[in-house]
């Protein structure tokens, strides 16, 4: 009888810290700057050059860490991790050893068989290393950019807790809004600030012991990470079944092949020499320091999905939706409580955090554009309310809310000054539906006839007419009962 | 530590992890230098120190933090003034390969 | 004035008759460029002279007097600085192969300060290739002569900068001490050479050898002039994580005055085996030259000094392993192309390096490399503990510890490179105080039977220079050894 196997993934994440400059030195870290353009004598590792660590990035780190349920040590210490590259510059990296910022944390991932707890050994914090651009140059030479050398990251490491890829995925997505939602990472793939190794290994159902584990590194989308992963089990499952012996290496996944490949690595490779670095005394922070970070924490993805569907009166899919990104969760908060009005009642706030959601989804999410952290919507929150508002006081109808709200993205103007302008507003006066269906009636006499005769398709027509003699802003409604009370009274 | 006698193995892999490509005599010649000095470095067995903390800093301190405030980078002519070989506004290097180094 | 009788005044007394237009800081400067072409083509104390950075800079001084501004401290001041401390547009090489023509493009914190305080930078001073050494026959540059006999050593690793002032060409110079390094060749040219306590002295843009251990200090022909060098290039600088904010005090306000009642430790092991019969013979004489004026003579112990060799050997290396791998021909300094880059890097660094450099990083790496790490490096580590106990318990009984600086007095160039071990045995005196981080000074204590200088040694509490000084020119004044100057090389 075959062997059934069970997967064994643990995920690496490395992850920039969303701050302004580098890990040790005050260089930039914008995106897109031209190559060695934000460098220093620090991060070029020049003779005689010293790192001094930023506030703002240990301070994200810790952020991160109380998000992710970690204890934060009060005492760390920056270590050195030597190897030869030349993407490194010093000739080692600062990082953290055996004494790292943060230990022992958690991350509920949902899975069809509900939520699971996936552990989180450490989160420590380190440097970037720079970037090697191959096949750019004339010659076989490598070009080296070290704008990206000593960014600030934070290296997240989970525990071998995920069994299948489709968990893997959950859990790095899980991840990636976590520290979008903390404001200390933006999430970006593309551009590499948000990157995964994965170690997989495979054992027999009910072994206790892991078998030996491949590590898979350089994968930069979620998808290739469900793909590589899947790839990855597979292979090991055949090796094993014909008898094989897994062999422990690093391997990347090429997405032309569809497969993992090793890569070449020296027998040295993982003989780093860590050690305690010389020149950065241990990190302290205080207890109240963070204390004072736990405290200002802000709200979670996760708590405003359940907050929402208790108190805006959203489903868990429009809430989902809405927390795609901090900056829509942001606005559909503001939109929702700027429609609600100040001390509405708990109903009050449901309803327009209903109708809120539903017309965010239907027109704004559309019209809005992310990039890292930031969002950009064409319309502010505080104009979709009042468009909201007005619709509610029936002065237009939820069918003229669309164009209306079209307009206010070509001209940036409120709904109300584009109600006003264009005379759009909403007739709902029944003396004036009522003179324009005589007036109506009286030019069509054949039709009227026609309707007593009893052919009650007529009607639409009429209703057309009476559209167009109110420029199409009678209450549909309203038209609809007036015609049929002057028809049958006719 | 007192018997540790360093290998010829052992020499040419620390001189593979420093990237110091030494030839056979170079090696031995290595190995005989290091050996005396380790034999020397052995005389801390004497000393008993499991229960003292190591001194990593000699004065005690901690890291102090620098604010996250972005200071001028390099001029571009001084990033490459000292450069051995650039190319397109890089650092030119021997082709690397994936896990090369 | 003759240049040879402006070459003659002390530092003090060069800026006190700059300040007050006596005598121009550019006729200063070229009476010491002239004594340097001169002087030094026998002793080699140079690696570069600066000719028209210190008339610039000379300029500058003589300019901001005339038109009334406040002169500083060191205001027309020659200084030689070592060739491990980064000057801007200045080459500065380390007397490596590996660095031969790299000029860095920034200065150094204490050459800011000094230049600030008025200083006139001439050249950088000749060393053992970065820094390690006790002769500076490690230079790849050719070694530095004794001024005092050309056929002995310097001692090292600051030789050049303790040969230029010995010598008068330069009113004192700048030099870094890891293990020794300006105390040694202080007492090998009998010049006051001062390592102030760890974090004193920013090390920003020294060129490191050993980060937990290096501190730059100054040599200069008298103990008050080394007192004005030290407050200048004191203070906190937020570009090293390891410099202090502990305050800087007038280290010059303690010359002149009367050291009865304090209390100097005397070390027997210290006066034993080994040392120079000559050596000891002038510490027990300086030993009673402080009991005659009025200090307190006691006894202490440091039991476990006896192991600070063996600590050393094993730190120094491992932290220089790690400094130096950023040596690897990439972003500057010398290049050997080789087949490939594993190739490039080993031929690069094998004929960049020199004999000793190679050594140190093959021992430190080794004591670093895995299996070995607790044994070598953190027993190290825990053996420097013990060592600052030591001192911790000695300065219960005293306020200085007073040690010859080194056994012996000059040896002979040639004499001891053959045998590395017995090169690192010339340390013996200076390691202690360098683990422990603590303030040492070697001031002239008398001259062997050849004439060659003796170094005396005071060791001082944590941040205490203050007591140094204060006990060194007490000494000094007594002694009468500062009028004693090598003869002129003609
Ligand atoms: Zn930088």
């Amino acid at each position: 009888m075959a062997t059934t196997y069970e997967p064994v993934i643990g995920l690496e994440v490395h992850a920039q810290l969303f701050s302004k400059t580098k890990m040790f030195c005050g260089c930039s870290i914008s995106f897109g700057a031209p190559p060695n353009t934000q460098v220093c004598p620090v991060c070029l590792a020049l003779p005689g050059a010293l790192p001094v660590p930023n506030a703002r990035a240990i301070e994200l780190a810790v952020r991160a860490a109380l998000a992710l349920g970690c204890t934060v040590n009060e005492r760390s210490v920056f270590a050195r991790k030597n190897y030869f590259y030349p993407d490194l510059s010093k000739g080692y990296q600062i990082s953290q050893f055996d004494l790292p910022l943060n230990t022992g944390g958690k991350l509920v991932i949902d899975t069809p068989s509900g939520p699971r707890e996936v552990g989180i050994t450490r989160i420590h914090v380190e440097e970037d290393a720079a970037k090697n651009l191959h096949g750019v140059g004339h010659g076989t030479d490598t070009l080296v950019d070290f704008n990206r050398a000593g960014t600030a990251l934070i290296e997240i490491v989970g525990e071998p807790d995920l069994r299948n890829a489709d968990e893997a995925e959950a859990y790095l997505k899980k991840l990636r809004e976590v520290l979008m939602f903390v404001g200390v990472n933006d999430g970006n793939l593309e551009e590499g600030s948000f990157r995964c190794d994965a170690n997989v290994s495979i054992r027999p159902v009910g072994q206790e012991k892991f078998g030996t584990r491949c590590e898979l590194k350089n994968i930069n989308s979620f998808r290739f990470v469900r793909k590589a992963i899947e790839y990855e089990i597979t292979r090991q499952e055949a090796v094993l079944s014909a008898g094989g012996t897994i062999t422990q290496e690093t391997r990347t996944y090429s997405d032309g092949l569809g497969k993992t490949i090793p890569m070449r690595t020296k027998e040295d490779a993982h003989d780093y020499r860590y050690f305690p670095d010389p020149d950065l005394p241990p990190l302290v922070i205080t207890r109240a320091f963070i204390e004072k970070l736990r405290v200002t924490a802000p709200e979670l993805a996760e708590q405003k999905r359940t907050r929402w569907q208790k108190e805006l009166g959203v489903t868990l899919y429009d809430a989902t939706v809405l927390t795609g990104h901090p900056k829509i969760a942001d606005y559909f908060e503001e939109a929702a409580a700027a429609l609600a009005g100040k001390d509405a009642s708990p109903e009050a706030r449901a309803a327009a955090g209903k109708k809120v959601a539903n017309f965010v989804q239907s027109e704004v999410l559309r019209t809005v554009t992310t990039r890292g952290l930031e969002a950009e919507f064409a319309v502010s929150a505080e104009y979709v309310a009042e468009l909201l508002r007005l619709v509610e006081g029936g002065s237009i109808s939820g069918k003229m809310a669309k164009d209306v709200f079209a307009e206010m993205i070509t001209t940036g103007r409120s709904a109300s000054k584009i109600i006003e302008q264009k005379g759009l507003s909403q007739v709902t006066d029944t003396s004036v539906i009522e003179a324009a269906v005589a007036e109506v009636l009286a030019a069509n006499a054949s039709q009227v006839e026609k309707y007593k005769a009893g052919k009650t398709s007529v009607v639409g027509f009429f209703v057309g007419q009476i559209m167009r003699a109110t420029k199409g802003a009678a209450n549909p409604q309203l038209v609809n009962d007036i015609l049929k009370k002057m028809l049958d009274a006719q | 530590m007192s018997d540790t006698k360093i290998t010829l193995e052992d020499v040419r892999k620390v001189a593979r992890l420093s990237r110091l490509a030494l030839d056979e005599a170079a090696l031995a010649q290595m190995r005989g230098e290091l050996s005396k000095i380790l034999g020397h470095v052995a005389s801390l067995n004497a000393l008993d120190v499991s229960n003292v903390e190591p001194t990593y800093h000699a004065v005690p301190m901690n890291a102090p933090l620098r604010a996250d405030v972005v200071q001028a980078s390099l001029p571009r002519d001084e990033v490459f003034a000292s450069a051995p070989k650039t190319e397109a506004g890089g650092f030119a290097v021997p082709k690397v390969m994936d896990g090369e180094g | 004035m003759t240049s040879q009788a402006l070459c003659a005044l002390s530092g003090i007394e060069i800026q006190k008759k700059v300040a007050s237009g006596d005598v121009s800081a550019v006729e200063v400067t070229n009476a010491f460029l002239e004594r340097i072409t001169h002087q030094d083509r026998k002793l080699h104390a140079f690696l570069y002279v600066d000719a028209e950075g210190a008339l610039a800079q000379a300029a500058t001084v003589d300019r901001a007097r005339k038109a009334g501004e406040t002169l500083g401290p060191l205001a027309g001041v020659p200084v030689a600085l070592k060739d491990n401390l980064c000057t801007r547009g200045v080459p500065t090489t380390c007397a490596s192969k590996i660095l031969a023509g790299y000029v860095p493009p920034y200065d150094a914190d204490a050459v800011e300060r000094l230049r600030r305080a008025g200083a006139i930078a001439v050249g950088k001073t000749n060393m053992d290739e970065f820094a390690m050494g006790s002769s500076n026959e490690n230079s790849a540059f050719g070694p530095v002569k004794n001024p005092w006999d050309e056929t002995r050593a310097p001692g090292g690793s600051s030789g050049g900068s303790a040969a230029a002032t010995a010598s008068s060409m330069a009113s004192f110079a700048l030099g870094s001490d890891t293990g020794g390094s300006v105390r040694q060749p202080g007492a090998f040219c009998g010049v006051t050479a001062l390592k102030p306590t760890y974090g004193r002295v920013s090390r920003f843009g020294l060129i490191a050898f050993a980060s937990s251990l290096d501190q730059i200090g100054p040599f200069a022909r008298s103990v008050r002039e080394a007192a004005r060098v030290l407050s200048v290039i004191a203070g906190h600088d937020a570009r090293d994580a390891t410099s202090t904010t502990t305050a800087v005090d007038d280290y010059e306000a303690e010359c002149g005055k009367e050291v009865r009642g304090l209390r100097v430790g005397v070390v027997a092991d210290a006066l034993g085996a080994g040392v120079d019969a000559e050596v000891v013979k002038a510490t027990r004489a300086a030993v009673a030259k402080l009991a005659e004026l009025g200090c307190e003579i006691v006894d202490v112990s440091l039991p476990h000094a006896t192991h600070a060799l063996a600590a050393y050997y094993l730190i120094a290396p491992a932290e220089a392993s790690s400094n130096l791998a950023r040596f690897d021909g990439m972003r500057y300094g010398l290049r050997k192309t080789g087949d490939d880059l594993t190739a490039t890097y080993g031929t690069t660094r094998a004929e960049g390096f020199g004999p000793e450099v190679r050594r140190r990083i093959m021992l430190g790496t080794y004591a670093l490399s895995a299996g070995y790490y607790d044994a070598f490096y953190v027993k190290a580590q825990k053996v420097r503990t013990l060592i600052r106990r030591d001192y911790d318990a000695a300065f219960k009984k005293c306020d200085v510890v007073l040690t010859p600086t080194s056994p012996t007095t000059a040896f002979k160039l040639g004499e001891k490179t053959s045998d590395p071990l017995a090169m690192y045995m010339a340390d013996i005196f200076t390691l202690p105080p360098s683990l422990a981080g603590l303030p040492a000074v070697s001031i002239p204590g008398g001259y062997s039977a050849d004439g060659l200088p003796i170094g005396l040694q005071l060791t001082g509490r944590a941040f205490d220079e203050k007591t140094l000084v204060r006990v060194s020119d007490a000494y000094e004044r007594a002694s009468g050894w500062l009028s004693r100057r090598p003869s002129e090389i003609v």
